[in-house]
This record gives structure tokens, C-alpha cells and sequence, in this order.
């Protein structure tokens, strides 16, 4: 089985209210330092297939359902699921 | 005139809109539950209500897009027929690449429920013939993804096309690019919009401006059915 980790950003182009929101609460705190703060998604999934159709696979489903790709960007790890 | 209500998993405000339907025009109105989607070509328009379909899991109208009623909605778009959503339902409509841009969360990061004064930019369209142009209404809103997002080209493009149909006048809460409350789609048989019409069909419930929506709608119809 094969783990692919999906991270999913906000284009550059796209104002992050969430991020603008916690940069602030950052400063306020105390966190002078921090300029900016965007705030991503992280997926997981756990499946099956050859490394190649692993990678067709995952970009199919990020096109079709995973990724709004008018405000978000993504780009994915592929890698073995820990044995428990 | 013949109205479907579509009825995703956890869209909420169905009633709402069937009412509506039923108190204004006065016109057929069925509820279609989503799993049942290919009768919807019986209809002459669809009505997507407001809720919280799927949770707004993954992002808001984006789950969705699992449902069979997804192909059937946008063949039914496609057919040139009036199809309505409002604020969830515009959410499914943006997933549904049947309307363009998407959505993002209000600038100020709250579910935000208000009586917002919303501006008719262009009352030639099916749905706002019923309006003067320019014209001020107030309808109420409730979202917390009412935040509608299109890049600069596509907004350009919204623009020259006379696509804006709804902005709103007293300020902008959300952060919607160009202020923007309801566009339709090229053809102009779609039209979403974050404020609620069927909301608005009642005086004893906060006003009636949304009832002309609804008479613009079978206007429209009975034109081209004429005979």
C-alpha cells in the first residue's frame, strides 16, 4: 500500500482571509517577526497501484474533485504506509 | 410552468424555495431529491436551494460533485433551460464548472447572517426583468463562504459580457471581487447569486423584493410560450 500526502496551497494571487487573520494574531502576540501566513490543506490517502498510475491517478483526482483549481494549488509525495 | 427543487444531502433551505415558488407565481413546483436527477429534463427550470450540502466538507458545493445529479445538472444547463442557485447552490454551480470562479471564506471569517442592499446591475435577463435597472433591493444573506473569487481576466470577462447581475451597493463584507452578489453564466439561462430571494417573497417575513425574481422568471417563460 502507498501513501501519497497531498498538499493543497491558495494560488499566490488569492487574498487568504485566514492567513491575514491569524499573521495579525501572530503579531499581537508577540510574533513580531512573522510577516505573512497562509493557510493550506493537507490530504492523506492511502491506496493502491504502480508508482506511475499512482501519480496519473492522483492528479486525475485532483482535477476532479480534490483541487478548486481557480483559487488553489497542489503538489503531492509519494511514499510507503508505516507498517503499524 | 414547471419548478424542480434539486435537493442535495444537507442543503437545508428547500422549503424555503418551494414556497416561494408556491406563494409568488403560483406555478408546478416538485422536490428532486439528487439521486433522482435524470427525471429533471421533465422541468423547465431547476431551483437549487441554500444549506450546507455535504457538510461543505472539502469546499463548500465541492462533494457534490459525487452525486449523479451532477452530469444531469450541467446537461440540463447545457439544454439552455433556467437553472437558479442561491448560496449553497451557487457554491455547486461554481464546482460544477457551470458557472465560472470560486469561493472563499468571508473577509471576515464569520458565518454572516445580515439584510445586505444589493444593486441590479442588469435587469436584462431572464431572471431580473422584473427589476428597473440600477435598481436597490434589499435581500437577505447568510454564509460563511459568500467570498466570490474570480481571477482578473475572468472578472474582466464577467464585465463585457454583462454577466453581473447582482453587486453589493453599501460596501463589500465578504471581499467579493468587483463586489459581486450574482452573475449568470454566458448564455444567461443560470443565474447564482449569495443573496436570497426566496427569503424575501413575504412582507411579515422581512420584505418582498425578492418576489420579483420569481415573477421575472415565469415572464421570461411565458414569452416564449406564447401560443
Amino acid at each position: 500500500m502507498t501513501k501519497v500526502t497531498i498538499y493543497v496551497t491558495l494560488r499566490e494571487s488569492v487574498v487568504d482571509p485566514q492567513g491575514i487573520a491569524t499573521t495579525e494574531a501572530l503579531q499581537k502576540m508577540g510574533y513580531e517577526e512573522v510577516k505573512s501566513v497562509r493557510v493550506g490543506k493537507l490530504i492523506e490517502l492511502e491506496m493502491d497501484g504502480s508508482e506511475q498510475t499512482i501519480e496519473t491517478r492522483v492528479n486525475e483526482m485532483c482535477n476532479d474533485l480534490l483541487i478548486n483549481k481557480v483559487i488553489e494549488d497542489y503538489r503531492f509525495e509519494v511514499g510507503e504506509v508505516a507498517s503499524k | 410552468m414547471k419548478f424542480a427543487v434539486l435537493v442535495f444531502p444537507g442543503l437545508t433551505c428547500d422549503l424555503d424555495m418551494y414556497h416561494a415558488i408556491e406563494d409568488t407565481v403560483k406555478q408546478e413546483v416538485e422536490y428532486v431529491w439528487h439521486t433522482e436527477a435524470d427525471q429533471l429534463d421533465q422541468f423547465d427550470a431547476v431551483l437549487l436551494p441554500t444549506g450546507t450540502s455535504y457538510g461543505n466538507y472539502l469546499r463548500p458545493g465541492a462533494l457534490a460533485k459525487s452525486s449523479p445529479a451532477f452530469k444531469a445538472l450541467q446537461k440540463f444547463a447545457d439544454s439552455g433551460k433556467l437553472v437558479l442557485g442561491v448560496g449553497n447552490g451557487f457554491h455547486i454551480l461554481v464546482e460544477a464548472d457551470i458557472l465560472p470562479g470560486a469561493f472563499l471564506r468571508n473577509n471576515g471569517l464569520k458565518f454572516r447572517s445580515a439584510v445586505e442592499t444589493v444593486t441590479v446591475e442588469n435587469n436584462n435577463t431572464a431572471f431580473t426583468n422584473g427589476y428597473a435597472q440600477g435598481q436597490n433591493i434589499a435581500l437577505p444573506v447568510a454564509s460563511e463562504f459568500g467570498n466570490y473569487y474570480a481571477d482578473e481576466k475572468t472578472a474582466q470577462e464577467l464585465k463585457n459580457n454583462n454577466q453581473i447581475i447582482f453587486t453589493y451597493t453599501n460596501g463589500n463584507t465578504d471581499g467579493s471581487t468587483l463586489a459581486i452578489a450574482g452573475i449568470t453564466n454566458k448564455k444567461g439561462n443560470v443565474l447564482g447569486m449569495m443573496p436570497l430571494p426566496e427569503r424575501a417573497v413575504e412582507e411579515v417575513i422581512g420584505g418582498t423584493d425578492g418576489t420579483p425574481l420569481f415573477h421575472s422568471i415565469l415572464n421570461n417563460w411565458g414569452e416564449q410560450h406564447v401560443n
